[in-house]
């Protein structure tokens, strides 16, 4: 439980930060609430020799709302998202996954940017993120550029954020309460065994449902929510999107749970997760 | 009508005005333990620094089965800080084989060599080690050396096993079989002649991880003037070690001090001599350097004991009227790679308490211990009870659904009754005492039973799966009768009055989070009336307690508290003489009474022990013959076991859409004979039904078939957490013991064994009107659901 040695350093500024993964290329890591990185650090499945620790560059912690969107500094803490008044008001979706995370401890220092560039399939961010359409705000030293959440979990633990490139905001509409996450947890590790975000637009007929945990990434259940567009909510109409909840995907299997069983909860909780927000507003 | 629900014990104090005598035992006192742990002052065993110490890492096979061809260790030896690596080679046959306590007649075993010498048989077995300047070194060398595996078929199903062409553990043994034994008592042929039916069932109790918050870790230092060594290391059994290692590593046991600091927790993972400690020993004598080890969780959960491991296919003679005469049971244990301490008796101990607390006529138990490319399996928590707990248990409760009678009508009709004490059962045991009846009724009492069936009827018909689980259990513990044990089932307890007045008190058992700085000083505070701060109680250093059997087996207060009973009254008989010569009186005309000592008829003129204390060392006024000093040590011989008892109810709802298991209502009421700290009490208690919730819920240790580890994390081996408990209620009775001076049982794996075959009765209570008879743990989610798909009770 011992790391591979490793030079530390901590910029005060993101082009700092930039400069230092420029200059380290593969051989460095970003450090931002560690809950991630140094675990696997001690199990030396990451073994970086040069770890950049952005946790004091102050523009990245930060949220703001403009015109229906709000912007979120990537080293905001899972915490700070889950206790803000702000986003119970105006995103609540967020501050519910946020207090689904991991324990007490993990959710004071982890990070939503952190949580997202890691994409692990089973997290909770990714899902509220897809869900929401989320815009990924991505500091590059080839020019910023903006990622659209379809594009920015890309594999089991890889985003489309490069080795050279950092976080910074991740951007999302203001959304009407009727939005909810249901979680099936791992007994062990916590992490989603099935978790279905669900944001309902009842003025438009429109849903979205986003599933983590079954498949190797978060995905779109575009089936499901092809059943219910343009309809009303009810019991049925429910019942028979979430039945197409797992269609065409390729659930996940371990001792944990069978692919079978995956693919049984996404209904079971998409279901929950509709008549949770269905009933919101 | 309302219900008295028990409340948990509130902390007392010393009430005043009490009797010195009685201020203190029975009282529900807060730990003297707890500050030093609360505040991390404490010292384990990784607190430990010595001069000059180094730290040691052990490489670790990553295959289940496989020859190991060469192991490369130059570029490790380069790395600076690196002092020594060693091999199998370099240490094997300087030292002994790591022992057996408890072999059974007719066993095979391989010689357990402290490395892997041509071959590793598990995932964690030892293969080198490497010791360095620092831990971070020590680390960063295993990355360097290279070891050569030749992979072989892992032998991982322990029924394959014993299949003829099955691959063999231990090819030199020429069978997969580590031991048989049985068990015969009654006579089994005409039970089952006489029976109405016989009921068959297989059941089965899944490996487990202990999980102790705290790994296992020593330090050995070797003190070259004395050639003496002290070996700290987090164990259950400083004084078992004392005897087992110095015939491996060749130091006498007069020259071995062995020191268990702070431990946290044991749980049976440490009630054993692990190679680990062994070659760490040997190489500080051969560096002459002080050397650590601290595993890692990983290390842990691959290479510290499993529990469990059994499969049982078990016939039932019964009759009509819900007798149960005779159990037949055909058993398998999966003992892994090699039998460690007391390995083979684990499942011998299942065999005697298979009966539980019922008037069965006959038992017969056949066990076939199997080697397997699996960690051993030894002692945890139960050791052996909990399996013939959830046995006898499952088994009451299917005998009530195949006879379609009450499941309580059942356990009532095969009980002894109070006056049928001590109980001889069908396996030859003596049940010291016992009122089942009285447990079970106030249990039932507790849980407002008629309205708990209420409760179950309005659930159901709302087309919820709601169940009721009963286990009325009795455990055997407090071992024991030295005949009955390997080496030695006495304690050892020495009590000194020191000169100024104080107390020491000093124990050969070896509490590791038990309490017994506490609850020693409570008994020793009221027999020799005085108040407790006057009393320290040590242990642990078998530099200071110099005899002992260490703490496992809830065998602490029941032996080792008469053991200081017995000396406590040597010491009064004593200073009788001293008094009475002080008094100018006779003994025979001194009586003592809460802490003074006075000529009977003139209690006015009396001694207190600071007074006697003075007197007996500065020796001035000491009567002829009279030998100076107050202090006496005694080894108290127990004549028999005790037997806890109890009853657990416990209510639970099925969620049938994610077969997900909430426990809805859990009581408690456990009977360990007299309650020497009821906190103390009620802490054993809460523990042992969480390991149970695990147990019955959600932990099982997974090999794949290849004899890989998957559940060597926190990651995916799921102990309960606060949030997984319900709120206990939580009641006892008192049935004193006859088997030693102070009427206690032991309480400390009691929890254990009598909590998870309530919860596995309630879950299949639940599934029960879905037509599902029988489900074995631990029940996880998918393993539920799939039981209710199969009988089309989905939503």
């Amino acid at each position: 439980m011992i790391a591979a040695a490793f030079d530390y350093v901590r910029p005060a500024t993101l082009d700092e930060a930039l400069e230092h993964l420029a200059k380290h290329g593969e051989d460095a890591k970003v450090l931002a609430g560690g809950h991630s990185l140094i675990p696997a650090m001690k199990l030396r499945l990451s073994q970086p020799r040069v770890v950049v620790d952005i946790g004091r560059i102050r523009d990245l912690h930060s949220m703001r709302e403009r015109d229906g969107q709000i912007a979120i500094g990537a080293l905001t803490t899972h915490y700070e998202i889950e206790s803000s008044d702000f986003l119970k008001r105006s995103c609540p979706l967020l501050p519910e996954v946020a207090g689904k995370i991991g324990d007490v401890q993990v959710r004071n220092k982890g990070t939503i940017g952190g949580s997202c560039v890691h994409a692990d399939p089973a997290g909770d961010w990714p899902a509220a993120m897809l869900a929401l359409d989320a815009e990924f705000e991505i500091g590059s030293p080839r020019g910023n550029r903006t990622v659209v959440a379809k594009d920015f979990f890309v594999d089991m633990l890889t985003s489309a954020v490069q080795p050279d490139e950092i976080l910074k905001f991740i951007r999302v509409r203001v959304t009407a309460k009727t939005t909810a996450y249901v979680k099936f947890a791992q007994k062990a590790s916590g992490f989603a065994i099935a978790g279905v975000a669900a944001v309902v637009d009842k003025a438009r007929k429109d849903v979205a449902i986003a599933v983590t945990g079954v498949a190797a990434k978060v995905y779109r259940a575009a089936a499901a929510e092809s059943s219910l567009r343009g309809l009303e909510l009810s019991a049925t109409t429910i019942a028979t999107a979430a039945q197409q909840v797992a269609d065409g995907v390729d659930p996940l299997s371990d001792i944990h749970a069978s692919s079978e069983f995956r693919a049984h909860l996404a209904r079971v909780q998409a279901k929950r997760a509709l008549e949770l927000a269905a009933s919101r507003g | 009508m309302s219900t008295t629900i028990e409340e948990a014990p509130k902390v007392e104090e010393a009430p005043k005005g009490a009797k010195a005598s009685q201020k203190y035992f029975g009282r529900a006192m807060k730990r003297v333990e707890d500050p030093r742990l609360l505040k991390g002052i404490a010292t384990y065993v990784d607190d430990l620094k010595l001069a000059g110490m180094l730290h040691a890492e052990y490489v670790r096979s990553p295959h289940a089965n496989a020859k190991i061809n060469s192991i490369k260790t130059d570029s490790a030896k380069k790395l600076p800080g690196v002092v020594a690596i060693f091999t199998g080679a370099d240490v094997n046959d300087k030292l002994g084989t790591i022992p057996c306590a408890t072999p059974l007649p007719g066993g095979k075993s391989p010689d357990h060599k402290v490395l892997a010498g041509a071959r590793a048989y598990f995932v964690g077995h030892p293969v080198a080690i490497v010791v360095a300047e620092t831990r971070a070194i020590a680390r960063d060398a295993l990355e360097l050396i290279d070891v050569d595996y030749d992979p072989l078929p892992a032998v991982i199903d322990p029924e394959k096993a014993l299949e003829k062409n099955s691959p063999l553990t231990h090819p030199e043994l020429g069978t997969n079989i580590a031991f048989t034994w049985s068990l015969s008592g009654g006579d089994v042929e005409s039970a089952f002649k006489e029976a109405d039916k016989v009921l068959k069932i297989r059941l089965i109790h899944p490996r487990l991880t202990p999980m102790a918050i705290e790994p296992r870790g020593c330090v050995a230092s070797w003190h070259a003037g004395e050639s003496s060594l002290t070996l700290w290391t987090s164990t259950q059994i400083p004084h078992l070690v004392r005897t087992l290692l110095p015939g491996l590593i060749g130091i006498p046991e007069n020259k071995l001090r062995v020191v268990a600091p702070e431990v946290g927790g044991g749980f049976g993972s440490k009630l054993n001599l692990y190679a680990e400690e062994v070659v760490i020993s040997h190489l500080a004598i051969r560096l002459n350097r002080p050397i650590k080890w601290i595993e890692g969780r990983r290390e842990n959960a691959a290479a510290t004991i499993h529990g469990r491991d059994q499969i049982g296919d078990h016939e039932i003679a019964i009759k009509k009227d819900g007798t149960v005469l005779a159990i037949r049971c055909k058993a398998i244990v999966d003992v892994g790679s090699y039998c460690q301490l007391l390995t083979p008796a684990i499942p011998t101990l299942t065999g005697i308490m298979l009966c539980g607390c019922y008037k069965l006529k006959a038992v017969q138990m056949e066990v076939t211990g199997v080697h397997t490319n699996k960690m051993s399996t030894d002692a945890y928590r139960g050791a052996g009870r909990p399996e013939a707990a959830y046995i006898i248990e499952r088994i009451m409760d299917l005998v009530a659904s195949e006879l379609g009678l009450d499941p309580v009508q059942v356990r009532l009709k095969n009980m002894p009754e109070p006056t049928e004490f001590p109980f001889q059962t069908a396996t030859g045991l003596q049940y010291d005492s016992g009122n089942y009846q009285a447990a079970f009724n106030k249990a039932r009492e507790l849980a407002d039973w008629p309205n708990l069936l209420k409760e179950r009827d309005a659930a159901r018909k709302a087309g919820r799966l709601f169940g009721i689980g009963l286990s009325t259990y009795v455990e055997i513990c407090a071992l024991g009768p030295s005949k009955t044990m390997a080496a030695g089932g006495w304690e050892w307890g020495c009590v000194r009055i020191e000169i100024s007045g104080k107390v020491t008190v000093i124990t050969g058992t070896t509490p590791h989070g038990q309490g017994q700085e506490t609850s020693f000083a409570q008994i020793a505070a009221d027999r020799l009336g005085i108040p407790i701060e006057d009393i320290v109680v040590l242990h642990g250093d078998t530099a200071t307690a110099h005899f002992g059997r260490d703490t496992y087996g809830s065998r602490a207060t029941a032996l080792g508290g008469s053991a200081i009973v017995m000396s406590i009254d040597k010491i009064i008989e004593k200073t009788k003489t001293l008094a009475a010569a002080l008094l100018k009186s006779t003994p025979e005309k001194i009586e003592f009474a809460d802490g003074k000592f006075f000529v009977s008829g003139e209690a006015e003129n009396e001694l207190g022990w600071g007074q006697l204390a003075s007197e007996a060392y500065v020796a001035k006024n000491l009567p002829p013959g009279f030998e100076p000093g107050l202090e006496a040590s005694s080894f108290f011989e127990p004549p028999n076991c005790t037997f806890p008892f109890g009853t657990h109810i416990v209510a639970v709802d099925v969620d049938r859409d994610t077969g997900q298991v909430k426990i809805l209502k859990y009581i408690a009421v456990d009977d360990c004979g007299k309650q020497v700290n009821p906190l103390l009490v009620e802490g054993q208690v809460q523990g042992g039904i969480a390991q149970s919730i695990g147990a019955a819920l959600m932990e099982r240790t997974v090999y794949d078939e290849n004899g890989q580890l998957l559940t060597g994390e926190f990651m995916d081996y799921a102990i309960p957490r606060a949030t997984d408990i319900p709120d206990y209620v939580l009641g006892s009775t008192e049935t004193p013991s006859p088997s030693n001076p102070l009427g206690v049982k032991g309480v400390g794996e009691a929890g254990t064994i009598g909590s998870t075959p309530a919860i596995a009765n309630a879950v299949i209570d639940a599934l029960s009107p879905l037509g599902i008879r029988h489900l074995d743990l631990p029940f996880t989610p998918e393993r539920v659901w799939r039981a209710i798909q199969q009988k089309g009770g989905g939503s």
